[in-house]
């Protein structure tokens, strides 16, 4: 159990799902891949299909048309699988806090284990929340 | 005693475990290299091994459809890729002692793992895997053409042996096909043809991550995966060594094995990485036209030497 956890905390793949964003947060993931942050040096890896992914980046606002899937997307990814909040929408709704078409922070709909607060966050700061999520993995353990 | 060294051969050295390991590094070599093309530092050596183990400890899941085929064709792939692994590495070792005909056993194990992704993606019953499929399928129609023309030029070079040791003798005494006209033409059809077998980047249209995501692998997760991933592997270790076989078989040292084979595999990292991807008609009719062409050429000149 405790090879397979330091494997899969070598080796993140993340799917990237967008739930309503602004595209900022999204971008700002991408941002992490470029030559100039590089988190392929951590075996982190965007991946295509969610039956690859270990992580679900999750972004945006949470609106009525995208949680059913969302939850849909959580459902099929294999376990072990984490969720990382990505962004002040994800969070706590941000400026779309009263509008009439959310549905709440997305740690009311599903279990996020690492929040990264910003809008959008700094690339350093999605690699400080990768940090934190390791240790977190391994603390577990 | 014939038996157990036979199944050593195929399980432990030059088989299953060792092109495994290979295999593994040349992946690794692939990234690396990739990422030291677009001025990035690029994953430690043992990444693509952690990847594997950690796909092993994953969760398998199994889509509805052919629950039996879906797990089935991954590990046909495997063993088949593997065992090609150890009919090229033991006709390097013994030239001598390589069977009859075995260059046919290995140009159809060769298209295996081919079949075994379509095999798994209609099993997976999913639409973009099946998008992947009939890509796959038309893939193969387009480069096998040109892949045997160019192994038949090479076996009438060689006076007619269908045999990976006489092919690799025969460079010894007369040197290395490639060396000559006929042999550089049909070196450079089968490095084409070879990206597509691989599904590297201009050819890889089956795969594409960014429009049918994942393709054929789109439903595979865990056990299922990790098994395609070290088919990948394994071919990345066997395609180089074929092409060394059969185009460069003159020194066959350990130095100059390592040094052969890393140069091949940086050619197909290159094309790699300065390519976009074309769409699969592009693909097809490149294959019928350019590879064909310079491989039929290549046959045609063998024919008129002899
Ligand atoms: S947190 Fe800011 S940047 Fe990110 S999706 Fe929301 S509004 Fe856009």
């Amino acid at each position: 159990m405790n090879f397979k956890l330091k494997a899969l905390t070598k080796s993140i793949w993340v799917f990237h799902v967008s739930a309503g964003s602004c595209n900022n947060c999204d971008i700002e993931i991408l941002d992490c891949l470029t030559p100039r942050f590089d988190v392929e040096r951590f075996g982190i890896q965007l991946v295509g299909s969610v039956r690859h992914a270990d992580a679900l980046l999750i972004t945006g606002a949470m609106n009525k048309k995208s949680v059913p899937l969302m939850k849909k997307i959580y459902e099929q990814a294999p376990k072990p699988c984490v969720v990382v909040a990505v962004g002040q929408c994800a969070l706590s709704q941000h400026m779309f806090k009263d509008s009439y078409n959310v549905e709440g922070p997305l740690d009311s709909i599903l279990p996020v284990d690492v929040y990264i607060p910003g809008c959008p966050p700094r690339p350093e700061a999605i690699i400080d929340g990768i940090v934190k999520l390791v240790k977190k993995v391994r603390g577990e353990k | 005693m014939e038996i157990v060294k036979s199944i050593f051969n195929y399980l432990v050295f030059p088989g299953l475990i060792f092109s495994v390991f290979a295999g593994l590094m040349a992946c690794w070599i692939d990234r690396k290299v990739s990422a030291r093309l677009q001025w990035r530092v690029g994953p430690p050596w043992h990444q693509s091994i952690t990847d594997i183990i950690k796909l092993l400890g994953k969760e398998t899941i199994f889509p509805q459809g052919g629950k039996f085929t879906f797990l089935l064709a991954p590990f046909l792939g495997f063993l088949s890729a593997s065992l090609v692994a150890a009919i090229l590495g033991w006709s390097i070792l013994n030239p001598d002692k390589s069977f009859s005909s075995d260059l046919i056993v290995v140009l159809y194990l060769l298209l295996v793992p081919a079949v075994a992704v379509i095999l798994g993606a209609s099993a997976s019953r999913n639409p973009l895997a099946s998008v992947g499929a009939s890509r796959e399928m038309k893939m193969v129609l387009a480069y096998e053409l040109p892949f045997i023309l160019a192994v038949i030029a090479m076996i009438i070079k060689s006076s007619g042996a269908i045999q990976l040791g006489k092919i690799i003798n025969h460079q010894l005494f007369f040197g290395s096909n490639i060396l000559s006209f006929s042999g550089l033409l049909a070196f450079l059809s089968i490095i084409f043809c070879i990206q597509a077998k691989l599904g590297l980047v201009p050819f890889d249209a089956s795969e594409a991550e960014q429009e049918i995501m994942g393709g054929a692998l789109i439903e595979y997760s865990g056990l299922g995966l990790a098994l395609f991933k070290l088919t990948k592997a394994v071919m990345l270790y066997t395609m180089p060594l074929f092409v060394i076989i059969l185009f460069m078989g003159r020194d066959l040292s350990p130095l100059f094995m390592i040094l052969k084979f890393v140069g091949i595999l940086v050619i197909f990292i290159l094309i790699k990485n300065t390519n976009p991807r074309l769409r699969i008609d592009q693909a097809m009719r490149f294959f019928w036209r350019v590879p064909t062409l310079l491989s039929a050429v290549a046959v045609v000149l063998n024919l008129k030497e002899k």
